[in-house]
């Protein structure tokens, strides 16, 4: 198999990559045009741009939920590389638990039911919600919501996390509770994030490198590395650093704001 | 916001209002009725007081009774019959738009045409009982079929790219995601359609029975009409009434059991 040739050969070669990617809508819109980037292994990458630029159709791309109109996208990873994807909105199933909703993964990919229960009460423990296997979706708070739908994309121990705004209708407090666990499963789980999102702080708080989309049709406008001490806690929110790059990354946006 | 799941958390007053309210309400009634009779001795063939109606009821309970056996096993059975047509439409319509589009509009005509207007054709076609069957069960399925189709085709785009992402075929979305999301509107389709066959059934026993053959209570109506036997004619009229709120009690149990843990609409608003 050169698929999984290629990730053995060299560790840090990219996840997917992006060749002159475009995507036209039926309805005749351009989403994306002329993209062209790669995921590396281990990174933490955010899609930063203003909403309708086309990054949730990019990450939608990614994911293969649907396909480009021109160009290629590369996956290196055989075809079956997990990937993990977190909605907008906790997407849970109401009729199903906590567990079952966790469980879905698994239970999809034909997992049996003795194999997948200890990864489903690992999956909740990652997120710190052991205690609510047996509840309904309804009986639970919008975070905690967020928290079984990230253990739902967890469970299969994805290599890719994709996660399109999924802290965006969250209120301030639980986001950031939410952006620290992100970071600490990440560093935990060595996997890659692409994270879309619309808020420069966000992405720079999180992001070891941002990629800025232009408005529609998007396309790369700029690139940041965020350099920040590690592991990144609440410090680094208050940080100097932390704000010099956030006004660095905010004039980036306001100028590719301005072009149009 | 967290949602408690909260079940019968209405104040003990405002149930017990909710209760004796409109009981008092036809007690009231009841009384003014009787009154109205006696006072004005409207004679019974004209109108007969409850009290007499009730006295009916009990002395002709044989034949109500068993005509209203005879009302709940057709309605029963239609009902039954109209789930099953209904949900098995429903998901052959969501495998196939073609079949949909071929087929609906025929579930419609059948819909909007007066079943009473439909009656005398198919008892010509069917034997008396069967044509009553056929009648209640046009008039049920309808709105089985409309809204399981419905809920078939309303399940959250994000849930079902999910079930697109993790490789589930067509059969474990079908049977994982659209039939749970469907549930509820299935369940509301049921609600509905329960007092529909009671409909259906007694529809089509009236026009059974003026051939003078039928069973049911609706032809214990007709034949009580033809002797004049107005307190008889009040009391299946209330077994009639009684029974349509029964089934709807019944279906309306059945649906808040299968969705109190899970959906919205079994939720109690907490104020």
């Amino acid at each position: 198999m050169p698929a999984a040739a290629i990730s053995r050969d060299n560790t840090s070669a990219p996840h997917a990559a992006f060749r002159r990617v475009g995507k036209q809508f039926p309805n005749g819109v351009v989403a994306l045009e002329g993209l062209d980037f790669a995921i590396r292994r281990g990174e933490f990458l955010s899609l930063l741009g203003p909403s309708g630029c086309g990054k949730s159709t990019a990450l939608r791309l990614l994911a293969g939920l649907t396909e480009p109109t021109a160009g290629e996208i590369v996956r290196a990873g055989s075809a079956g590389g997990e990937v993990g994807f977190v909605f907008q909105e906790p997407t849970l199933m109401p009729w199903a638990t906590v567990a079952s909703n966790v469980r879905l993964p698994l239970r999809l990919k034909g997992v049996a039911g003795r194999e997948a229960e200890p990864r489903v009460a690992e999956a909740l423990a990652m997120v710190g919600l052991e205690e609510f296997r047996d509840a309904y979706p309804r009986e639970l708070s919008g975070g905690m919501k967020m928290r079984v739908s990230i253990a739902r994309a967890l469970v299969t121990r994805p290599q890719l996390l994709l996660m399109d705004e999924p802290f965006a209708a969250l209120d301030e407090i639980n986001r950031f509770k939410l952006n620290d666990d992100l970071l600490a499963l990440w560093r935990k789980l060595n996997c890659t994030v692409v994270f879309v999102t619309h808020s420069v702080f966000e992405s720079v708080y999180l992001s070891t490198r941002i990629l800025m989309f232009t408005p529609r049709p998007g396309r790369i406008a700029a690139e940041f590395t965020i350099e920040a001490p590690e592991p990144r806690a609440g410090r680094f929110r208050t940080s100097p650093e932390y704000g010099a790059q956030c006004r660095e990354v905010s004039a980036a946006l306001a100028r590719v704001m301005g072009e149009v | 916001m967290a949602h408690e799941p909260v079940v019968n958390a209405q104040h003990p007053a405002e149930r017990a209002l909710r209760f004796f309210l409109p009981a008092f309400a036809l007690g009231l009634a009841l009384v003014l009725w009787e009154l109205v009779v006696r006072i004005n001795s409207i004679p019974p063939y004209i109108l007969p007081g409850p009290v007499l109606v009730f006295q009916t009821l009990a002395a002709d309970w044989g034949v109500l009774a068993s005509s209203l056996a005879v009302t709940l096993k057709t309605t029963a059975i239609a009902l039954l019959a109209a789930t099953i047509g209904g949900v098995l439409l429903a998901l052959l319509f969501a495998s196939s738009r073609l079949v949909e589009l071929s087929l609906f509009p025929f579930a419609v005509v059948l819909q909007v045409t007066p079943i009473i207007a439909i009656a005398p054709l198919l008892l010509i076609y069917l034997e008396p009982e069967t044509a009553v069957l056929v009648c209640a069960w046009i008039v049920a399925f309808f709105p089985i079929l409309s809204n399981t189709a419905l809920g078939l085709a309303s399940v959250d785009h994000n849930l079902r790219d999910l079930f697109a992402l993790y490789g589930a075929g067509r059969l474990k979305t079908l049977f994982l995601l659209r039939v749970p999301a469907a549930l509820p509107y299935f369940l509301g389709g049921l609600r509905i359609a329960g007092g529909l066959a009671l409909i259906g059934a007694v529809v089509a026993e009236i026009a059974a029975g003026v051939g003078g053959r039928g069973s049911g209570l609706a032809y214990r109506i007709v034949e009580s009409g033809y002797r004049l036997n107005v307190p008889r004619m009040f009391a299946a009229l209330l077994l009639i009434s009684l029974a349509g709120i029964a089934i709807f009690a019944v279906l309306s149990l059945v649906q808040h059991l299968a969705l109190r843990r899970w959906h919205e609409s079994a939720l109690e608003q907490e104020s």
